[in-house]
């Protein structure tokens, strides 16, 4: 064995994978987890650690699974992680807890979030419940969203004995988790399923197909339903769009609505009724990992796909793992393009798309190179999909319809990093409708935070 | 689950439910609409709200079995339930909120389109709750798809029904109807709300627009969550692009791109944007589709 590179995980062959919507990663199993655990030499000062956003004892867990207590390993985990088998999967790993490990400034880092998922995964298939209900302290809590936030926060409040309700607009709980990433990256009857059943099982109840600010709103809850304190994890839903001609077209999509289509009312599946567009020649305009799931979603469903994006590969804001696996699948990059209009044709259905060739200039305000257009470059692709994923917004739904509750320029609410207080008493926020769009961890962080900064507001009131 | 506890067949392939869902019966207003989700495998299905019942906890819907998924729906009997029923969604409509004086002053003119006669039902029995006085047009291919007519009655001041057919009630459309009234029975509106397939909607607000009245419809693109979230509903609306779940589903109908949304409809939808989606990928729609191409 090469102490210097991670052992290596099972994946399904590229090929294969590519025309179906299993798993791509296989994981590890015991032996091969424990090989990789004792890689980590249990650094007395873990760097590891100082780059997880909820600071996981990752040498502690580690040395656990070297030494074949995995049920103790989880433990450890979900003390301070209630999303486990999810992070493990989709964190951003390499730009965080990975990025830090010693291993890694002369090798590869140690695995950690292979590690992770094996952990939970293992307890999952052992059937390690998590902890108990405890009797109810009687105050009651709402919390609006069941994303990773809503459910983090759900979960840690029912441990601390509150009467917990999460309020859901859809018709399945999840959040992104279930309508936005796919099944081949997030198996959603194992894993998401499971997660969902732990918080479930702490207590905490579910209420789907309310959606707040138009089935009831906050001020209702606090006034006529008795909720004493209400957490907002309403995430950032709102797709964006580029303004271009001809993006009203049949055959247009934002991300959000081919994913949706496919995630959450599983499109995919003959057997149920919602169809999907599969398109034979698709593109996918925008580069992070959204727009990955959707030229992947668009590659299993038949389609030849290209992903046009304005800046060069360096500055792809998707997970170094997704684009590695996209390309491996058969995905086209388009770099340094950028989408100028939609062609149309006379029945208003799309036929292809003009771009125009960037180059890179001076960094901009985020401190990345400003793609600027490069003069006379236009050129077109014939194309029957277009896939719009630049990104997302918060939904004013909430904001609109609570008395007292501000929120910044870009509709984000502003609420209190180290608690999720918000500007209205009791209201407390966090994950996505905080940030706008970021990552599955700092949503789970914002959710513990809130649901600390919650008991105490309940404790001194 | 959400119980049927009422159904009714209004006419041929139109059905009227309540369905038990106190929430949305307690926060609902004319002009808003459910989502429909029959089981595990159901599409959702955008359905207006017709009527409610704070009391009793429930809404009623009316809906036209047209494809596999209403179809489906229409199989249901009393005493089953639905898997999902999600709402109240969208913005209710403008005149909720007018003061009673403001709408004494108003001539409005209601026009029904099919089973869009159902949609308008609420909002016309609000303006008689209210003490005032509007008039109707009821319009539909013939005397068989005539629907609440006995009910817009009741609360209606005039109700003038039309058939394309003449089967029943004058012959003609919507729109004869109203250049009858205004040009020769000396009626004349200051608002006309008009609910219906697109088409109609197209038609009524070009005559309108010529008579110079100001005319608000109801649009009813394809929607997936029905929240803002997918923006599969969106349309052009004064040469700004609004999401029909979330900035409607009523509009000012003389800004509306309706052919823009009409051919936004054919996706999936119509027999024709079926026939194009097959042509360009294969077997792509699952629903079979019944054939009927027009509501
Ligand atoms: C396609 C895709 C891929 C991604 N991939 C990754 C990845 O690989 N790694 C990673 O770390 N992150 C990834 N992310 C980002 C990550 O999923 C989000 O940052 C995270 O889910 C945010 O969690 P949240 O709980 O704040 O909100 P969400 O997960 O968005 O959940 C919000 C929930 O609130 C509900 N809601 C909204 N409004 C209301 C209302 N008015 N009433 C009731 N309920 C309401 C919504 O329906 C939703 O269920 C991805 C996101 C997408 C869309
Ligand atoms: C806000 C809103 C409110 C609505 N309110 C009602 C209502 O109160 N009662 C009702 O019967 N329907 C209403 N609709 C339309 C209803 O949602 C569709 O008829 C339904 O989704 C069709 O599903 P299907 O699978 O049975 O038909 P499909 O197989 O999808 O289509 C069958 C036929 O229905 C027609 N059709 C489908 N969707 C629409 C549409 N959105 N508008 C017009 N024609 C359509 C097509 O011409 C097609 O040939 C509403 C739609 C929206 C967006
Ligand atoms: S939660 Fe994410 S960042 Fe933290 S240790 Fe696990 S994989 Fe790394
Ligand atoms: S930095 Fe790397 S080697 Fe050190 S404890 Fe963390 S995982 Fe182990
Ligand atoms: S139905 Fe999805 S945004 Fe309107």
């Amino acid at each position: 064995m090469d102490v210097l590179k991670k052992v290596p995980v099972r994946e399904q062959d590229p090929k294969v994978r590519a025309t179906n919507f299993d798993e791509v990663c296989l994981g590890y199993n015991i032996e091969e987890a424990k090989e990789e655990a004792s890689r980590c030499i249990n650094c007395k000062n873990p760097k590891c650690v100082g780059g997880c956003p909820v600071s996981i004892d990752i040498p502690g867990f580690i040395k656990e699974v070297k030494d074949g207590n995995i049920e103790e390993a989880a433990k450890i985990i979900s003390q301070y992680s209630a999303l486990p088998a999810v992070c493990g999967r989709v964190c951003p790993q390499e730009t965080q807890c990975e990025q830090r490990c010693i291993r890694g400034i002369k090798g590869e880092p140690v695995s950690i979030g292979k590690l992770e998922r094996f952990v939970a995964d293992w307890s999952r298939e052992n059937n390690i419940k998590p902890e108990q209900p405890k009797e109810t302290n009687g105050k009651k809590v709402a919390v609006i969203g069941s994303g990773p936030a809503g459910l983090t926060c759900a979960g840690d409040l029912a441990k601390l004995g509150y009467d917990v309700t999460i309020f859901e607009a859809l018709h399945e709980p999840g959040g992104v988790l279930v309508y936005g990433i796919p099944e081949f990256r997030l198996p959603k009857d194992t894993v998401v399923k499971t997660e969902i059943d732990n918080v479930k099982a702490l207590g905490v109840k579910i209420e789907t197909n309310v959606v707040i600010g138009k089935s009831t709103t906050i001020d209702e809850l606090m006034e006529e339903e008795g909720f004493q304190a209400v957490f907002v994890g309403s995430g950032a839903g709102l797709p964006k769009f580029m303004g271009i001609p001809g993006e009203n077209a049949n055959g247009v999509f934002s991300a959000n609505e081919y994913l949706t289509r496919n995630n959450l009312m599983k499109a995919f599946d003959e057997s149920y009724d919602t169809p999907i567009a599969r398109g034979k020649k698709v593109a996918v305009v925008g580069g992070g990992n959204v727009a990955m799931d959707a030229a992947r979603t668009a590659l299993r469903l038949g389609a030849e796909v290209y992903v046009i994006y304005r800046r060069s590969e360096a500055e792809l804001p998707a997970r170094v793992e997704e684009v590695h696996h996209a390309k491996e699948e058969g995905v086209i990059f388009k770099l340094l393009t950028n989408p100028t209009e939609i062609l149309v044709d006379e029945k208003g259905w799309v036929k292809g798309i003009k771009c125009i060739e960037m180059e890179l200039g001076e960094p901009d305000a985020s401190g990345r190179r400003k793609p600027i257009e490069k003069p006379n470059s236009e050129f077109e692709i014939e194309l029957d999909t277009v896939i719009m994923s630049l990104g997302t917004r918060p939904n004013p739904l909430i904001s609109s319809t609570t008395s007292g509750l501000d929120t910044d320029k870009r509709r984000c609410i502003i609420a209190s990093e180290e608690t999720g207080q918000t500007s209205k008493e009791g209201v407390f926020a966090g994950g996505d409708a905080v940030t706008g769009a970021a990552t599955v961890i700092l949503a789970m962080g914002a959710g513990k935070a809130a649901a600390k900064g919650i008991h105490e507001y309940l404790c001194n009131k | 689950m959400y119980k049927i506890v009422k159904k009714e067949t209004l006419a041929p392939n139109i059905y009227l439910m309540d369905i038990e869902a106190p929430r949305v019966a307690k926060s609902c207003n004319p002009g808003q609409f459910v989502i429909v989700k029959m089981d595990e495998k159901g599409e959702r299905i955008p359905l207006t709200i017709c009527d409610y019942d704070r009391s009793m906890g429930t809404v009623t819907i009316v809906f036209q079995a047209l494809g596999t998924s209403t179809k489906r729906m229409a199989e249901y009997e009393v005493g089953e339930s639905y898997r999902d029923f999600s709402g109240p969604l969208g913005c209710k409509s403008e005149l909720v909120d007018e003061s009673d004086e403001e709408l004494k002053k108003k001539h409005i003119l209601f026009v029904a389109g099919g089973v869009g006669t159902a949609p308008v039902y609420p909002q016309v029995k609000m303006m008689k709750e209210r003490g005032i006085d509007v008039d109707c047009v009821i319009g539909a291919r013939n005397k068989d798809l005539i629907i609440l007519e006995g009910e817009m009655k009741k609360v209606a001041k005039n109700v003038y029904v039309t058939t394309d057919d003449g089967s029943y009630g004058m012959k003609g459309n919507v729109n004869d109807c109203i250049k009858d009234l205004v040009q020769n029975q000396g009626k004349s509106y200051d608002l006309v709300v008009a609910i219906g397939p697109v088409i109609m909607m197209k038609f009524v607000c070009i005559l309108t627009k010529e008579l110079g009245i100001k005319t608000i419809v109801s649009m009813n693109p394809i929607m997936v969550d029905g929240t803002g979230m997918c923006g599969a509903c969106r349309l052009t609306v004064g040469n700004e692009v609004k999401f029909a779940c979330v900035d409607g589903p009523e509009f000012d109908g003389h800004l509306v791109d309706f052919d823009e949304s009409m051919k936004r409809q054919q996706m999936y939808r119509t027999e024709e944007g079926r026939a194009i989606l097959k042509e360009r990928e294969g077997d792509t729609h699952k629903n079979g589709g019944c054939g009927c191409s027009d509501n």
